[in-house]
């Protein structure tokens, strides 16, 4: 019987925009880009010269601190640009596809540690404490999977699973050589190979968003305690990891979302990791004469980016809303703003039920202050932990109360919710992440 | 649609003005000086364009402090409007002319009486705000919308209007500024300003005097009373006198508010409105409202059980200013415990310690206001105990294995 959690806090924000079941095509882009700044935390040494040629899987750059763990290539063909910018800080590495696609060919049989290490997969990994890029030498005691994203304009990964069942399973045979393997399904997921995944502990969650964040889900089965690491990844890495182990060769086509209320056609598209966004966002934007904001991921945890960005490589979706900065709204203070969602009764979004979507852009509705009023985060952190008294211990700089508090177990990504309902206006993800890197650096 | 049409140009207009002049305001323009003035002016009329930045949530809920502050200020409206009313009620029952006057005429007596508070109140408290904000280069905080309606509320109707100057500047300063502003002070700076003015000016603020009815007539409303009427409030006179109870007219006048008393606090009818509306919009917590009156029930029931007072255990909610203390004072979010299990244990103490103060201290008739600024003092510790208990629990995981 499978362990069944439910979670009451957290908040369901219902978005105009989702996308349909259809998976569209995309023209095959000229360039592609992997991004360092994709991976938290990483100090990437350029192995590859511009003009050099590679091949799907061929290192790019590396971990400076291991030059083991391999940063690949998605496409074969010609390097084109390493593109730096102040102090020399490379932002990206471009490939220049070719024609025929061809695949560096991987060894299977060998340690599966040093497999992904070699092929590029180890670095989806994410370590907490921190959430960076994991470490080869630590022993993870878990490696947790979350099989659903619960964000608003999210992929559904049940769409990305079909027809891949078999690859996903093989995944996480590899991945529980290496650990202890646990997946976290969704109350409203069906896939047999979610539900009846082998060799790995599966618990079904059932809430509201973040419920979907593999952080409040290791929150709940296992907690990480000071001096203990575990292990993340993405659940369709999990399916590029069974690809690897099935045919010896890495592929980074995910199946992403492109949503939000102003995309003309919600829908998914198979996609490379690090392609480039004009290919998917071609003739694809509502033309409403208003400025559109394009966040490579979704409106809570992604990044705000141009139709000249490319995919991130963690990035399961691209949403599309509308930016706002040329929105004349009046007293703000006092009108009933029926357009708005709120948690708050002083609006009337409680009125119109669960079902009415909401289009939202991207103002942040009101001004910095300091922390008013309180319980506001609690109600959307379903984590055992104070998230008020943590931010403020962050932004305190106080490290031991950080830690007594729990900051170990957290990851900016959690508090996307949280920072969404603040009436304060607080930047958490931001507050949080900068706590996280000062905190790795003074127990470096 | 027409209408709709003309505030849409009117608004359109209103906007690009404030554009255009917005240069002046920015740092080397020559109204630099009234930079946070001009900002607080234009985010009250518009919602700030300010759209969030890389790396931070991209979408916001649409509730902010100005809007809390708003509702909060509504909530009040019903009070005050009493209380303008009772302020002139009271001078024609000091004059003994009740059959004479109007409903109106008493409404516009107390307005007048009342509005100069008001006017004073958010002049100085603004006024600070401003400057402070100009000077540390921040918004101008929207805290003192409240603090500056609620203490014309919580004087008595004859405070001169400098005292009120010089209290509210106190408080602005020493409890809220020095401490980093709203949200940051430790003390409700409202109930400072009362604490500020009741001990250094006491003979303008205690019960047994002169000083809760006005006696004179303004710009022709009201009347003025023939001689020196003294009106004790019923709390006073039960301190004061001999005193066996309440009886039913005092109890049905202090329900509907017809009592003499600080200018927001006399009507429990009139704050049950307000209290319905931050209960429903989620503003005030209903833990700490409701603990406030379970914490005073218990204490009085326990008082006048030990024959220690006369009084019956829920006049004291009805009487003087338990009630809007509780709905209004108590549940201000940043002096108020911040846990969830620490706003029961916050308000039960404060309902315990003003009926304390009350039954047991003979020098103070009221003790709600030094019951609520002494567990101001005592939430940071209440949470203390709370917080410790999460994080005790997460040393012991660690250290269990």
């Amino acid at each position: 019987m499978t362990k069944v959690i439910k979670l009451r806090k957290g908040l369901d924000v219902n978005l105009k925009g989702k996308p349909t079941d259809e998976i569209g095509q995309v023209k095959c882009p000229g360039e592609y880009a992997l991004q360092p700044d994709d991976f938290t935390g990483l100090k990437p040494k350029v192995v590859v010269k511009e003009g050099d040629k590679v091949l799907v899987g061929d290192a790019l750059f590396v971990d400076k601190l291991h030059p083991e763990v391999k940063f690949t290539s998605p496409v074969s063909g010609v390097v084109s640009l390493v593109e730096r910018g102040d102090r020399r800080k490379l932002l990206s590495v471009r490939v220049k596809c070719d024609e025929k696609q061809e695949a560096k060919s991987f060894d299977v049989k060998q340690d599966v540690k040093a497999l992904l290490m070699e092929s590029g997969l180890f670095g989806f990994f994410r370590s907490r404490p921190y959430d960076v890029v994991a470490n080869p030498e630590d022993a993870p005691k878990a490696i947790f999977i979350s099989a659903f994203n619960s964000m608003p304009l999210s992929q559904d990964f049940e769409i990305a699973l079909k027809g891949q069942e078999k690859e996903f399973q093989a995944g996480i045979s590899a991945l529980a050589k290496i650990a202890k393997v646990h997946l976290g399904v969704s109350a409203k997921q069906t896939s047999k190979a979610l539900l009846e995944a082998k060799d790995c502990e599966v618990t079904v969650f059932d809430g509201p968003a973040p419920a979907g964040n593999v952080g409040v889900q290791i929150n709940h089965v296992s907690p990480i305690n000071k001096g203990e690491v575990v292990w993340t990844l993405g659940a369709e890495e999990v399916i590029f990891v069974g690809r690897l182990m099935l045919t010896g060769k890495v592929d980074f086509t995910r199946i992403i979302a492109l949503a939000g209320s102003d995309v003309k056609f919600p829908k998914y598209y198979k996609v490379l990791v690090g392609q480039k966004l004009n290919t998917l966002l071609d003739g694809q934007i509502e033309d409403n004469g208003h400025h559109v904001r394009i966040i490579d991921g979704n409106v809570m945890t992604g990044l705000k980016t141009t139709e000249d960005g490319f995919l991130g490589a963690h990035k399961t979706e691209v949403n599309v809303i509308p930016e706002g900065d040329d929105n004349a709204e009046m007293l703000g203070w006092i009108m009933p703003r029926f357009k708005e969602f709120s948690t708050s009764r002083s609006y009337f979004s409680w009125l119109c039920g669960k079902k009415r979507e909401y289009t939202l852009d991207a103002r942040i509705k009101g001004g910095e202050r300091h922390m008013i009023m309180s319980g506001e985060y609690d109600r959307v952190f379903p984590m055992d932990i104070f998230a008020g008294y943590l931010v403020k211990a962050i932004i305190a700089g106080d490290i031991d109360r950080q830690e007594a508090l729990g900051i170990y177990e957290v990851a900016p990504e959690d508090f996307a919710i949280a920072e969404f309902v603040d009436s304060s206006k607080l930047e958490l993800q931001r507050i949080v992440r900068e706590g996280l890197d000062v905190l790795r650096k003074e127990n470096a | 649609m027409v209408n709709e049409k003309i505030v849409n140009v009117k608004m359109k207009a209103l906007r690009n003005y404030l554009d255009k002049i917005k240069p002046n305001f920015e740092e080397g323009g020559k109204l630099h000086a009234f930079h946070s003035l001009f900002d607080g002016l234009e985010t009250f009329a518009f919602v700030p364009r300010t759209t969030s930045r890389v790396g931070s949530v991209n979408i916001h809920d649409a509730i902010d402090s100005k809007r809390i502050m708003s509702f909060v200020v509504i909530a009040l409206m019903p009070a005050l409007f009493f209380g303008m009313y009772n302020v002139g009620y009271q001078n024609a029952l000091a004059a003994g002319k009740l059959a004479e006057a109007t409903f109106w005429g008493m409404f516009w007596y107390g307005f007048l009486a009342v509005l100069p508070k008001i006017i004073v109140s958010y002049v100085v408290g603004l006024g600070i705000e401003f400057v402070v904000a100009q000077w540390k280069k921040e918004e101008i905080q929207e805290g003192f919308l409240v603090s500056g309606i609620l203490i014309p509320m919580i004087v008595p109707v004859t405070t001169p209007l400098w005292m009120l100057a010089i209290a509210v500047a106190f408080s602005v300063i020493l409890a809220k500024e020095i401490f980093g502003g709203t949200g940051m002070n430790i003390f409700n700076p409202a109930l400072i300003t009362r604490a500020f003015l009741f001990f250094s000016y006491p003979s303008a603020m205690t019960g047994d005097s002169t000083v809760w009815v006005n006696q004179q007539s303004i710009l022709g409303l009201g009347f003025t009373a023939p001689e020196a009427y003294t009106a004790a409030t019923p709390l006073g006179q039960a301190a004061s006198e001999g005193f066996a109870g309440f009886d039913c007219p005092t109890i049905c006048n202090a329900v509907t508010g017809l009592i003499p008393g600080s200018i927001g606090e006399t009507s429990v009818i009139a704050i049950a409105l307000g209290a319905l509306l931050l209960l429903w919009t989620g503003v005030a917590s209903w833990k700490t409202m409701l603990s406030v009156f379970v914490g005073g029930g218990l204490m009085g029931w326990l008082m006048q059980a030990l024959g220690l007072t006369q009084i019956e255990w829920w006049h004291h909610f009805v009487l003087g200013g338990f009630a809007f203390g509780a709905v209004f004072m108590a549940t201000d979010p940043v002096t108020s415990a911040r846990t969830e299990c620490g706003k029961y244990v916050y308000g039960l103490l404060i309902g315990i310690v003003a009926v304390m103060v009350r039954v047991l201290n003979p020098g103070y008739p009221e003790g709600m206001m030094l019951a609520i600024l002494l567990m101001n003092l005592f939430a940071p510790l209440i949470d203390y105990c709370v917080v410790e208990r999460n994080i005790s629990m997460r040393a012991k995981r660690a250290t269990k294995k």
